[in-house]
């Protein structure tokens, strides 16, 4: 064994020292202190509202947690960008881990494109917290190792409202007719709709798949007039529900429309009056939970308007993401896939903490059904939902309202 | 009764055929006068919804509709005058690509104004709910905006056929040499028929804005449809736009009816098959600059 004197130790070190503060202090700077982090979602297109509102929810958190000291007293970095379409996503995906030095991936809200991240987080083996996508088989047939699930997935929002339209008497023996979104996500909705109805004496008598970029609904307006349905359902997405739910409006048909996808962005375009029946959620600006109403006031201060749930869902992920480095010490894949896979519980906000399911990855927690405000009882243009009570109710295990082992195909 | 059904979904492909005719017309005009494929064109449209529901909230809906136009036919003008003038006698690609880009920065500089999120817009409560002729479902709203497009296709009309205007400007399509040695000079035409094509646009963005989502992008989703309209219509042709416009709208309510999830392929297809019995368009007329 060698042994080097005190005094080579020290030379040598202010040798390196030096040389990396003239030579190159940027890099040396950003491989020993930030921790980088790359966030994908969409931000043109059917879904770039939500996505508008997922950068700013990450930001708020990013912030936060860096005024705090960071993450082991580095900082975070997160470099956000649109991910288009799903080509594009795994291109820069791929681009974030090779050359921008991401350790982890996060964010997303097309099914079609978290897809595509989820393989180049498989292939790369890193870490990619999948945000705000919904279509059950990402969680199922799809999974894999390295992709946990934040959102709530397609079964549970079917789930959700499907439970009040059974309270309220609108299930049994009625006559539905779907309109689905022609992607992966509507199928996968669609399908979760079926089931639902199957199991619980629903009679679907007629079901339309819609393209993503459909402005006019008009010839599917005509189309249900002519089905003559008891209930109208919503399994769309993005812009599309809004285009749908002001022109179900402009018709005046009769039949009761609910739906089973609805993000609060596309609720608040939808125009005064426009909005009835009920939709499911996975949380609310006005929810009463103490912490929740912090964000809020935290959130408005800053941007001037409240969080829609796509803000919410950013920030609460990036809080778990930093607790999970915080408490490993590490950014290590392996090591943070261990951490999550503890069922670690985490504050999210809500009522309940949330864990992710070791065998599916997917965050177990509360959604909400919610029903509109009447005309006129809406403090402001935010203010239009009543959120319904949490579902499972707080007696009931999370566990009531997800896919059982038997429904998910999912193996890693 | 399938084919009341059908008959329906007709009726209602000629009243949607209005609206997509609102936004064509323009693009055709200012493609025919001046050879230039104005890819802004859905940006205006963009720019008129918005600037509809910001006029709504202080003045209401009818003033609204009216003044939204007015507006953008304005930025219309200085839109002609300092970038779309310098274009006419160019090589066709530079237009593209200036307009192109003209689109991009006004889809992000209404992002910056206005944000992301949709602006929420709503039907007045008289336009609201639909009436039944016969056995005809028809949005009392969608009737209104018929109206309005039959208005504006007349006045359009006549003010190209029975006017000196319009006679300067048939033969500026036809023959701007010629046009040019009687000593007139076609610039003022042209920008006032960017005024008129860009203010048709935005009339289109401000009667939709209560039906459609308002989002920043909106001006990029209607200017494919428009274009096929313009290519089906043919060049140089009034009639050939509006029957190309009422043809888009009953093809897709038709296959909508049969085949839902094919709604948004079947007017590429038409436009395909149409392209192919007729190059130059349903009514296109042969014109010596575009041949």
């Amino acid at each position: 064994m060698t042994r080097y004197s005190r005094r080579t130790l020290l030379k040598g070190s202010a040798a390196f020292a030096g040389a990396a503060a003239i030579g190159f202090p940027a890099i040396s700077y950003g491989q020993s202190e930030k921790i980088k982090i790359g966030h994908l979602t969409p931000l043109t297109g059917f879904l770039g509202a939500l996505g508008a509102y997922a950068q700013l929810g990450i930001r708020m958190a990013e912030e936060e947690i860096n005024q705090a000291g960071g993450v082991m007293g580095r900082q975070l970095d997160i470099t956000s960008e649109d991910s288009v379409n799903p080509a594009t996503a795994a291109t820069k995906a791929q681009r974030m881990l090779d050359q921008d030095g991401a350790l982890v991936l996060m964010g997303e809200i097309n099914s079609a494109s978290a897809l595509t991240i989820m393989q180049v987080a498989e292939r790369n083996k890193k870490l990619f917290m999948q945000i705000g996508a919904r279509s059950d088989a990402l969680r199922g047939k799809n999974c894999n190792k390295y992709t946990f699930h934040v959102d709530i997935p397609s079964t549970v929002m079917v789930n959700a409202v499907g439970k009040a339209l059974v309270r309220d008497n609108m299930m049994k023996d009625k006559k539905f007719y779907t309109l689905t979104a022609d992607y992966i996500f509507g199928h996968d909705l669609g399908r979760a709709a079926k089931a639902f109805f199957s199991a619980n004496g629903g009679n679907l008598i007629g079901d339309e798949l819609v393209a993503t970029d459909v402005t006019d609904f008009s010839p599917y307006l005509l189309k249900i007039r002519q089905a003559k349905p008891d209930i109208v359902c919503s399994n769309l997405a993005g812009n599309q529900v809004t285009n749908l739910i002001k022109q179900y409006a402009e018709f005046g048909l009769p039949y009761p429309i609910v739906g089973f996808n609805l993000n609060t962005a596309d609720a608040w375009a939808a125009g005064d009056g426009n909005l009835s029946g009920t939709w499911p959620t996975v949380w609310y600006h006005t929810s009463e939970v103490p912490s929740s109403k912090t964000f809020v006031t935290n959130f408005t201060k800053k941007y001037g308007k409240p969080p829609e749930n796509h803000a919410w869902i950013e920030y609460v992920s990036l809080k778990m993401m930093a607790q999970a480095m915080n408490e490993t010490k590490s950014t290590d894949t392996t090591k943070l896939i261990g951490y999550f896979e503890k069922e670690t519980q985490f504050d999210i906000l809500k009522a309940r903490k949330a864990h992710f399911r070791s065998w599916d990855h997917q965050l177990m927690q509360e959604a909400y059904p919610f029903t509109v405000k009447a005309k006129g009882q809406a403090k402001d243009k935010w203010d239009m939902l009543v959120l319904g009570g949490a579902i499972p109710a707080a007696n009931e295990s999370l566990e009531s309202i997800a896919l059982t082992k038997e429904q998910n195909p999912c193996s890693m | 009764m399938q084919f009341g059904f059908l008959l329906e979904q007709v009726v209602n492909g000629l009243v949607l055929g209005g609206y997509y005719l609102l936004i064509a017309l323009g693009l055709s005009l200012i493609f025919s006068v001046g050879g230039v494929v104005n890819l802004a064109h859905g940006a205006f449209y963009a720019l008129g919804a918005y600037a509809s529901v910001e006029i709504t909230r202080y003045l209401g809906f009818g003033p609204a509709m009216v003044l939204s136009p007015i507006a953008v036919g304005m930025l219309g003008i200085l839109f002609e005058r300092f970038i779309l003038r310098r274009f006419y006698s160019a090589d066709p690609i530079l237009s593209l690509l200036v307009t192109f880009g003209l689109a991009m920065v006004a889809e992000q500089a209404i992002r910056i104004v206005w944000g992301a999120a949709p602006l929420s817009a709503s039907i007045p409560q008289v336009f609201r709910g639909s009436v039944i002729v016969g056995d005809f479902l028809f949005s009392r709203y969608r009737l209104l905006i018929l109206a309005v497009v039959a208005l504006v296709l007349l006045a359009i009309w006549l003010l190209l056929h029975k006017t000196s205007f319009g006679r300067v400007v048939r033969a500026g399509i036809q023959r701007p040499d010629m046009v040019a040695a009687l000593g007139i000079r076609l610039q003022p035409y042209m920008t006032a028929i960017v005024m008129l094509g860009v203010g048709m646009a935005a009339m289109g963005g401000a009667f939709f804005a209560p039906i459609t989502i308002v989002h920043p992008a909106m001006g990029a989703e209607i200017i494919t449809v428009a274009f096929v309209v313009v290519v089906i219509g043919g060049l140089g042709s009034f009639w050939g736009v509006v029957i190309a416009a009422m043809l888009v709208g009953v093809v897709r309510g038709i296959t909508i009816h049969f085949v839902p999830a094919a709604g948004e392929a079947s007017i590429y297809v038409l436009m395909f098959l149409i392209l192919l019995v007729r190059p130059r368009g349903l009514l296109g007329e042969r014109i010596e600059k575009f041949e």
